[in-house]
């Protein structure tokens, strides 16, 4: 059922698997960047579902989790660089929090790999699809997730 | 003479433990079945699944169903004591979250079947004979039922109306909810019948809880001396408290022993482990990730302690098929 979903919402590559990627990005940097990115007509891979949060502090282990469970590939969370979050600590929160999810989401089956943090300011546009298409690629070699029944 | 109302007891994959905490209820289990008509309770009478496939459809004005859905055949009792039934009761960890039962979905069906029957250090079967759906025996044909692909707490199977939280729960609470039963006082549908907030709210220990804790590491039970008046965290052991129902009367922390989670998450929480990952991560006093990953060191097995009772129910509900630790 989820498969078919899957199959329905993402394009098909020459080998047929097209990682699809939840990235979980903040009001004040990452998705300023992610707009600038897009204002600038840079091109990224359209792999990438994008949720605003108004902070990576805000993002629970649970919502990461649900998209796993739901049918993403890979998960990204992208804060502003240490030491400028807007509301202080909150990417310092989200650093320690994705740490011990990730030795979590091992024992759960899924690779380390598919979760990442990363930080980027309002300004870098570039690094932002540096940043997702290094993901998308990462993943697509790592192959579809499989979930519990 | 009022008629007294039926009930039915049942157990899937359990320990025994709650059918235990009904036997509990001591000399008010007396008064209990005065009050009430007992149509099935496997471990305690002698019926036969004919006698309650022959009640009427809601004939039973409750059904309380310990133990997690773990082969086919649980699922298939539940669905006929749903029918039968009138309320549902989910009664105890297994049967509200998966339980320690669930911990299963760590691995695959054929993993648990291997280990048991050949891997274990305990185990001389030099035939290697394991379970089959269908085995012969000196001319009979004898019938197994399959264990499901993955655990599954009861509400993963039925409808369920109310829940009773514990490892097991109280007796307390079994009575009270007994009690809430058959005096007709049910609260909302989809209640868990048990303290609404964190244990940490009700906990004996909770005024030398910090308001501010930040740790370089975790200690561990067996190499550390505990004072037994002070908060877990303070000492810097891993304390469910946080992200567990109240309600256990304190019964491991009484016995200086830290909250493993068995009441499940409060209400208004949905994945404890989820929640655990937060607030432990949430003390970890360095931002520096090399100090970071230090303390993250220091838990062994932070999924199997954080979802100790509560893995089928959670949101990834175990390791994801085919799948090692990655
Ligand atoms: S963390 Fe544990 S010991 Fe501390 S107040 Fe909460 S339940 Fe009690
Ligand atoms: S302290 Fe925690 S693990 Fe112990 S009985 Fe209470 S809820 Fe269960
Ligand atoms: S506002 Fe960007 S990480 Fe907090």
């Amino acid at each position: 059922m989820r498969e078919k979903e899957k199959a329905k919402k993402t394009p098909k590559a020459v080998d047929g698997f097209e990682p699809r990627i939840i990235c979980f990005l903040c009001n004040w940097c990452s998705y300023s960047a992610a707009d600038a990115a897009g204002r600038a007509q840079k091109a990224y891979p359209a792999n990438v579902s994008v949720i605003k949060v108004m902070c990576s502090g805000r993002v629970d282990p649970q919502f990461i989790m649900k998209a796993f469970h739901d049918g993403a590939d890979g998960v990204m969370v992208l804060g502003c660089h240490p030491g400028d979050c807007h509301y202080k600590k909150g990417n310092y929160q989200t650093q320690k929090r994705v740490l011990l999810l990730k030795k979590v989401l091992g024992q759960f089956g899924i690779e380390q790999e598919r979760m990442e943090l990363d930080w980027v300011s309002a300004t870098e546009g570039d690094r932002f699809v540096e940043t997702v298409t290094r993901m998308v690629e990462r993943v697509r070699q790592l192959g579809p997730l499989e979930r519990r029944a | 003479m009022r008629v007294k109302p039926k009930m039915a007891f049942y157990w899937c994959s359990g320990c025994g433990g709650c059918e235990e905490s009904i036997l509990d209820l001591a000399g008010s289990l007396a008064d209990l079945l005065a009050r009430i008509d007992v149509v099935f309770w496997p471990v305690a009478f002698d019926y036969d699944y004919a006698d309650l496939e022959r009640l009427a459809d809601g004939e039973i004005l409750a059904s309380f169903i310990n133990g997690a859905i773990r082969t086919e055949d649980h699922a298939e009792k539940a669905r006929l004591l749903r029918r039968k039934s009138r309320y549902v009761v989910s009664h105890g960890a297994c049967a509200q979250t998966g339980g320690v039962v669930g911990l299963g979905n760590f691995f695959t069906t054929e993993e648990i079947v291997a280990r048991l029957y050949r891997e274990s250090p305990t185990v001389a079967n030099p035939a290697g004979i394991v379970p089959r759906e269908t085995s012969i025996d000196g001319g009979h044909e004898l019938h197994l039922p399959p264990l499901c692909p993955s655990v599954k707490p009861l509400n993963g199977v039925i409808d369920v109306d109310y829940y009773v939280p514990g490892c097991p729960p109280t007796p307390e609470l079994m009575q009270a909810a007994l009690t809430l039963v058959i005096e007709g006082m049910l609260p909302a549908k989809g209640s868990v019948l048990a303290e609404k907030r964190s244990l940490c709210d009700t906990c004996a220990r909770r005024d030398s809880k910090p308001e501010k804790l930040t740790v370089a590491r975790f200690r561990r039970l067996t190499d550390t001396a505990i004072d037994p008046a002070t908060c877990f965290l303070a000492q810097e052991i891993i304390c469910l408290g946080p992200a567990t129902r109240g309600g256990c009367r304190d019964r491991c922390i009484g016995a200086n022993m830290p909250c493993r989670g068995c009441f499940g998450p409060p209400d208004g929480v949905t994945d404890q482990g989820a929640r655990a990952i937060s607030f432990i991560a949430s003390l970890i006093g360095s931002n520096d990730p090399a100090e970071i990953a230090h303390a993250i060191g220091t838990i062994p097995d932070p999924a199997g302690l954080f979802y100790r009772y509560t893995l089928a129910a959670s949101t990834l509900r175990g390791r994801a098929q085919g799948r090692t630790d990655g």
